[in-house]
This record gives structure tokens, sequence and C-alpha cells, in this order.
């Protein structure tokens, strides 16, 4: 049981790894504000969130494995929000 | 053991490129951005030294309230249009020479120490179960070297009123000019309006768990100095005026408990900063949390900096 659950860690967090660094590939090449801050947020979202269900099997106990899964809620949270103020503030620059 | 050793040389080469990079670079808001992510992935340096409550509170006040004091101190150079003026070579030479003696005179201590390191953390780890703490780095702060935790609050307040003392004569006792968006249903009055709650309890659980695991007054007290000065920043609650009597007593209240709880060690257990042996825990718990709301509470003003308007009747 636990090599399953070890080889489902690896291939979770290697997924998201893979995922935060497709992400830093858009960051640096897409074209502009916009685009490279959709790169950003998927980047947050789905790599961090493979990488934290990858490590849930691996947590001690149930407050862990919560305290991680909050964590991952909050920086969606706050990422999808500051996002919107980031893109909302170009946009405006944009038709001055 | 080898992929660790990897890391950890990749994690000090990135450190030290960064640090390169964040000086030289041109523009200072870049140079900022660069000194935070530097501060971040310190705090992961600090991670790989097993030190996870310096870990957070460099993350937090390192990387988060430096950076942030860093933006504001730009954004007031912006404005009265000095940020473009680089300072005179002989000031730089000058800047980067006391750099270099600093980083240098560390380094040889730290390479070349003289005679045999001590140690005190077997000392530390055998008399912690005394004061009821099970975090080592909480009973070094409270308990062993109290007096130095005392002092560096007092200089945090010290600090306050340095930046208090640029206001003009005819400001003082006013408003700091922290700006603000407000604007209704705004994305920012949202987050500021969802984030708080969670931001407090936060606060409150790295302060309550500092006493047995990473955490305490300083990471708690820079969580709750965050959610204040969003809801500061999105209009929701007023900036206050730096003679409101609330304010002051949130400020000065974790000082002046530990001060009065250090001055009654040295009746009831023979010496300044002593705790009694039975109320170690109780009065240490007591200290952290009305520090942590001073430490926010002084971080939140400091980030507000000094007053740029009157008070309105």
């Amino acid at each position: 049981m636990n090599i399953v659950l070890d080889i489902f860690t690896i291939a979770a967090v290697s997924a998201g790894a893979f995922v935060f660094m497709a992400g830093t590939v858009g960051l640096l090449r897409f074209p502009d504000e916009l685009t490279r801050l959709h790169a950003l947020t998927k980047a947050d979202n789905l790599g961090l969130g493979l990488i934290v269900f990858g490590l849930l099997p691996q947590m001690d106990n149930m407050f862990a494995a919560l305290k991680l899964i909050s964590v991952w809620l909050l920086v969606q949270f706050s990422g999808a929000m500051v996002t919107q103020l980031i893109a909302r503030t170009i946009r405006r620059g944009m038709n001055a | 053991m080898t992929m660790d050793i990897v890391f950890d040389i990749g994690l000090v080469a990135l450190l030290i490129s960064i640090a390169v990079w964040s000086i030289v670079a041109r523009d200072a808001f870049s140079a900022i951005m660069i000194f935070m992510v530097y501060g971040l992935l310190l705090s992961l340096a600090w991670v790989r030294l097993a030190a996870v409550d310096i870990a957070l509170t460099e993350a937090a006040i390192g990387a988060g309230v430096t950076g942030m004091l860093l933006l504001n101190a730009l954004a007031r150079l912006r404005m009265t249009g000095s940020d473009a003026a680089p300072a005179a070579l002989p000031l730089r030479i000058a800047a980067g020479v006391l750099c270099m003696l600093v980083s240098a005179a560390l380094s040889a201590l730290v390479l070349f120490p003289s005679g045999e390191p001590t140690t005190l953390a077997p000392a530390v780890m055998a008399r912690l179960g005394e004061s009821g703490l099970e975090n080592p780095v909480a009973g070094v702060l409270f308990v062993f070297r109290s007096l130095d935790t005392l002092l560096e609050k007092v200089v945090l307040l010290l600090a306050l009123l340095a930046v208090w003392s640029l206001a003009p004569d005819g400001l003082w006792g006013g408003i700091p000019g922290l700006r603000v968006f407000a604007e209704k249903k705004s994305v920012l009055v949202f987050l500021a309006q969802t984030l708080p709650p969670i931001g407090i309890m936060v606060a409150i659980y790295m302060c309550w768990v500092g006493a047995s695991e990473p955490g305490g007054a300083f990471q708690g007290g820079a969580v709750l100095a965050a959610m204040w000065i969003l809801v500061m920043v999105a209009g929701l609650r007023k900036v206050p005026s730096i003679d409101s009597q609330s304010v002051r007593l949130a400020m000065a209240v974790g000082p002046v408990v530990f001060l009065a709880i250090g001055i009654a060690g040295i009746f009831v257990a023979n010496s300044f900063l002593a705790y009694p042996s039975d109320y170690a825990k109780p009065l240490i718990v007591v200290i952290e949390a009305t520090l942590t709301l001073s430490i926010g509470v002084t971080l939140g003003l400091l980030a507000a900096g000094p007053p740029e308007k009157v008070q309105q009747p």
C-alpha cells in the first residue's frame, strides 16, 4: 500500500512541478502582461494543487492534511484576487 | 543525501546571483522586487537549516514588511521626483566599501572561528522544560535572552517615532498619508472583506502555537499588520490619527506588559525579567499575546508612514 501511495505522490508532485515550469516558460515567453498573468495563475492554481494533492497521503494526521488544503485554497483565493487587481490596473492603463 | 546537497548548492548559487542582481538592477522598483524574491528564497534556506522560526520571520518581516516599506519609500521619492537622480559616485563607492567590509568580517568570523565554537544548545534543552515551553526558540527569546527580546520591541517603537518625527510641526497628531483606494464593490474591497477574518485567525494561531512549535509574536504581528493595512487601503476603516488614544495604547501595551512582568520578577523571582517557576508559561503567553497586538499595530503604522493630513474635527 505504501509503495502505491509513494508512487502517487511522486507522480502528482512531478506533474505539479511540470505545471510550474510550464507557467514559468509562459511568464517568460508570452507577449503581453495579460497573457503572462494567465500563465502565472495556471501555475499557482493547478501546479500548487497537484503538489498539495500529491503530498496529502504523506501527512501523519487529518489536521496536517487540512492545513495543506487550506494553504492551497488561500493561495488560490488571494492569487485570483491579486491577478484581478493587476489586470484591471493594466486595462485602465490601456484605456487611458 | 546527495540530492539534498545538489538542492542546497543550487539554492546558495541562486541566492548569491539574486543578491548580486538586486544590487546591479538599474531601476529602484525592480531592485525592490528582486530583494523581496531574495527574502523568500532566504527563508527557504532557513528551512533547509531546520530554523523554521527564522524562516517564518524572514518571509514575513524580511521579504514582506521590509519590501512594503521600501516600496512606500520609492512611491514617496517618485512623488518628489527625486528617484531619478542617482546618488553621487563617492557616496556609492563608500557604501559599497562599507558593505564589503561588513561581509568580509562576517565571512571571516564564520569561516575561520577563533577556537572551538561553543554551543549553549544542550544547556538550553536541559532546562527548557522548567519554563513549560516546548519550542526552544521561544524559550531562548522569552526566558534565556528576554532582555534582548524586550529591547527589540522597544526598538520597533523607536523606529515608528522616527518615522512620525518626519512630519512637519503643524501635522503632528495628524493622519498618516497611506494611499487609500476606496471604490465601492471593487475587487480590493471584496478581498479586504473576506481575507482579514482568516488572517486574524492565522495570526492568533501563530502567536498561540509559538510556545510549542515555530511561530510567535513577530510572525503573528506581521500577519495582523498586513490584514489591518489591507482594510485601511480598501477604505473599509479609516487610517487613525497618530494621537488616537486607542492606537497609542495598542502600540504600548505589549512592551509595557513585558516590562511590568519583568519588574515584578525582581520581587517574586529574585531577578529582573525572571518568572516565578509555576507561572512561567501563562505569563509568557500573556506577554506574547500583547506583543502580537503591539507589533501588528506598530508595523501597520510604520507602513502607513508619517502624518500628512490634519485630523478633521
